[in-house]
């Protein structure tokens, strides 16, 4: 089923004078830098899922707030839709363009504002980079905690649209764990402040319905972020496993013990082999699984937690564990981690990346599925985990140019998310629905729950301008995507309840 | 009326819901009433939540627990102690008998609140009962999950406006290793400098006081952190049920006679000069105040430092919860109207137009 917006099955879109609409963004803003023709529209035609595209019709790329509100007050006079885009890191195709609608690209917006350290905290605008605004609070010993691996490039407004993660969540919380207050602009170009510089704010929690709301709700104009002070000391330690199952244990037991690690990572043979390959991190490429866990805060008790830690790692069955021995190897040991995308993207020449949570326990069924469903559809599948948190990055490797492997590899990718779904977990746990995970929403909620989400999309957008065809799947394409699952045979899950 | 077992009674409740929508009867929520003074009073066919009770799941190896909305708060806090484990947020209780949906549906956080989060942070999901008259599921028991709006987190602290929590599933932690408490002496204004010069330190201060003559401190980590933050912060030693009488309201300061007033502030705001007595909680991002004064005139003053007031003394005002831009509140109005088209939840419990 296509996954490009369908005017069949998620709504008509109006039809749009794009002449007129250029002519009117000219006369009311001159110095506003509009693109149009098609050689200028091509770099915008995808975000990080580089698998699907579309033109935008116009590509706007404001500069101050007052040419954001402009644009989308005219676009909401003149029907027009709107999809926001930041730094187009997005792994969900959150930020794919419409060709019957403006590409509003906030990226220019890379102002830091306002660093207070004594607030301990950060105001800046939407475009800044999420690692931008650590490096800038380092002078004062603070940064900003959640560190999605695309950090070095993607932008705090994206961040929020998507309540981006990273590989320190189960310590340091989500974005929407991070995040003070923001400014929005509404679909008619109104300015609302969600939150506040205290620690609450007065009536409905907006801020955390915002947060992760994919561009759906509002444009986020600016963002104040909370500062941590830097952990004294980090630790990373090493641990290697003959089973999956093990290493799957020892996780579970390290939480028991009362630790709750800055970071707990999880590979496979298939995705240790190919970062090892690519980095030399030093791994023990036999293993079945490793584990990497870093341990930070003041010196003393990190110092604690590793003896403590290796211990369980060692009453777990780990055949071996090795603390990283100076700063240098600890870099070293993440950046294994940290690249091991692009180094599974090395064994073939396409990779397609998921993003399932699973409740913890589940992992060893969950990843003997993924083998079985690997062998069926003749695609191999490398697996990393944020083990800490139970959040899956299955890499499935294919060659777009075998005819039919993209499609493959697209099936597979929606039954891992089913079978996310199935044993309790969810399709997303940080790159978000986007476009991408469209159709798995009709697996995740009924037709009521999504009756519900369109009313909350309703009472900001009622005429769907911001972002239409992203997070939330229309009843139509969740009967037509159940039905298209029934016409293949068994449905994959008869127990889930479906309509 | 309520039995002390555990029991799915979600049936009974969308029943209750289903009539009042016939009818468009206005339903007020309650459970065991402990925190029915917040708020604006509102008339309305009660729907008692505590029949729907007991813990659904607790792993602590998986760190959440999924309890039904009418169990009560000291079973699920009790649960959690034996298994070495808590809720961060350390949610007031302020009666005995409070209930897991109550906390949830008020959204009130303890003294670690500015360290560890908020009771909205924990929310990982939510069971409830809609204004169309149907029992849904948001969220779910995994830590990270971001399909769909984040209704579970938006129904912490909405005073059940928006539907009637049925279940929750929470993050929880292990305890730290090590608590200690201490009280050192020092004017408000000293304290309020030196806990935002702490604050920018990786310091193991998990809860901050200052109750008008000393600084009270609680230091929470591994053994190693908390002796070291003690040798070097000083002090003399305090029992720690100062941190539940603090938090339950039960200090000397909360009884005197005047009406009750919560500031959020801002931590790092300076002292403010108001009429009446304050106690500095959060770090200074929590303030109490007891003092006759004008809401208009606390609400501006507040307001100008950037934070908000709610009055703490039932129906002392109409608006206990700081009024709303205008703007804010027509989205507020518009987000009601569609998950309560017909009103029945609660209405007027937050805002008169809600």
């Amino acid at each position: 089923m296509n996954i490009l917006y369908d005017e069949r099955v998620d709504g008509v879109l109006p039809d749009v004078d794009k002449a007129g609409l250029l002519q009117a963004l000219h006369t009311q803003w001159p110095d506003l830098e509009v693109l149009h023709q098609q050689e200028e529209l091509k770099p915008y035609e995808c975000d990080g899922l580089s698998a699907y595209r579309t033109t935008p019709m116009l590509v706007v790329l404001p500069r101050d707030i007052a040419q954001v509100q402009g644009v989308l007050k005219l676009c909401h006079e003149r029907q027009v839709p709107v999809v926001a885009r930041g730094a187009g890191t997005g792994l969900s195709g959150g930020a794919l363009p419409l060709e019957k609608g403006v590409l509003l690209v906030m990226a220019r917006f890379n102002q830091i504002l306002h660093i207070d350290p004594a607030a301990r905290t950060a105001r800046v605008q939407p475009g800044v980079r999420n690692l931008a605004i650590s490096q800038a609070a380092a002078q004062f010993g603070l940064y900003y905690a959640p560190d999605p691996s695309s950090q070095i490039a993607c932008s705090i407004g994206g961040n929020v649209a998507e309540n981006a993660g990273g590989v320190h969540c189960l310590k340091y919380g989500l974005t929407v764990h991070n995040v003070l207050k923001v400014d929005i602009l509404t679909v008619d170009g109104e300015c609302l402040t969600l939150g506040s510089n205290a620690l609450d704010s007065p009536g409905l929690d907006l801020l955390a319905l915002f947060t992760g709301s994919e561009g759906m709700l509002g444009v986020i104009t600016e963002v104040t972020v909370k500062l941590l002070p830097k952990p004294q000391s980090a630790k990373v330690l090493l641990a290697a496993f003959d089973s999956v199952e093990k290493a799957g244990r020892a996780v579970g037991e390290i939480i028991a013990a009362g630790i709750i690690p800055g970071g707990l990572e999880m590979m496979d043979n298939l995705a240790i082999r190919a970062a090892e390959d690519f980095i030399h991190a030093g791994y023990p490429v036999d293993a079945e699984a490793i584990l990497l866990c870093e341990l930070d805060g003041v010196e003393a008790d990190v110092h604690d937690d590793c003896t403590r830690v290796r211990q369980v790692l060692e009453q777990a069955g780990a055949t071996e564990v090795r603390l990283a021995k100076d700063e240098a190897e600890r870099v070293r040991f993440w950046a294994g981690r940290k690249n091991a995308f692009p180094a599974v993207g090395r064994l073939s020449p396409d990779y397609y990346c998921m993003d399932g949570t699973i409740p913890r326990r589940e992992l060893p069924g969950v990843l003997k599925a993924i083998a079985g469903l690997s062998t069926e559809y003749g695609l191999r599948v490398a697996n990393v985990f944020h083990a800490g948190d139970g959040n899956m990055h299955p890499l499935i490797l294919f060659d777009a140019n075998t005819p039919g492997e993209l499609e493959r590899a697209e099936t597979l990718g929606g039954k891992i998310l089913e079978l996310c779904v199935k044993v309790g977990g969810s399709i997303t746990g940080e790159h978000g629905v986007g476009r991408e995970k469209i159709n798995q929403m009709c697996a995740q909620f009924n037709s009521d729950e999504l009756t519900l989400f369109h009313g909350i999309k309703a009472a900001f957008d009622p005429g769907g301008l911001l972002n239409p065809g992203k997070n939330i799947p229309t009843l139509h394409r969740c009967a037509e995507f159940g039905a298209m699952h029934v016409h293949a045979g068994q449905l994959p899950f008869p127990d889930l309840e479906r309509f | 009326m309520h039995g002390t077992a555990d029991l799915d009674d979600s049936g009974a409740l969308l029943e209750q819901v289903n009539g009042a929508l016939e009818n468009a009867t206005p339903l007020r929520i309650q459970g065991a009433n402990s925190k029915a003074f917040l708020g604006r009073i509102v008339a309305g066919e009660i729907v008692d939540t505590r029949s729907h009770r007991g813990i659904v799941s607790y792993d602590p190896t998986e760190l959440v627990i999924t309890a039904r909305c009418g169990t009560p708060l000291a079973e699920l806090l009790q649960v959690l102690d034996a298994a070495q484990q808590m809720l961060p947020c350390e949610p007031p209780a302020f009666a005995d008998d409070a209930t897991v949906g109550g906390m949830i549906a008020c959204g009130l956080s303890g003294p670690r609140r500015p360290w560890s989060g908020s009771v909205r942070d924990y929310v990982l999901g939510t069971r409830v009962i809609t204004g169309l008259g149907k029992h849904l599921r948001f969220g779910g028991e995994v830590m990270k999950n971001v399909a769909g709006y984040d209704v579970s987190r938006l129904m912490a602290g909405s005073y059940g406006t928006l539907g009637l929590i049925t279940e929750v599933s929470l993050k929880v932690l292990p305890k730290p290793r090590k608590t200690l408490s201490i009280s050192l002496d020092m004017n408000s204004e000293r304290a309020l400098q030196s806990l935002s010069q702490w604050g920018q330190q990786p310091l193991p201060i998990s809860a901050a006081c200052h109750d008008g003559e000393r600084l009270h401190l609680r230091l929470e980590g591994g053994e190693g952190s908390v002796a070291a933050a003690r040798d070097r912060l000083g002090g003399e030693p305090l029992d720690s049920a100062f941190w539940a009488d603090l938090n339950e309201h039960h200090l000397p300061f909360f009884d005197e006679d005047q009406p009750l007033w919560r500031l959020s502030l801002p931590h790092n705001t300076p002292k403010l000069s108001l009429p009446g007595r304050q106690l500095i909680d959060w770090g200074g991002a929590q303030r109490w105040l007891k003092s006759d004064a004008e809401a208009s005139f606390l609400r501006q003053v507040v307001d100008e430092a950037g934070g908000h007031v709610t009055s703490y003394s039932h129906g002392l005002t109409d608006s206990p919860f700081q009024p709303l831009p205008v703007a804010l509140m027509r989205y507020h109005r518009s987000l009601k109207q569609q998950l309560d088209p017909r009103g029945i939840f609660n209405p007027g419990r937050l805002y008169a137009e809600l």
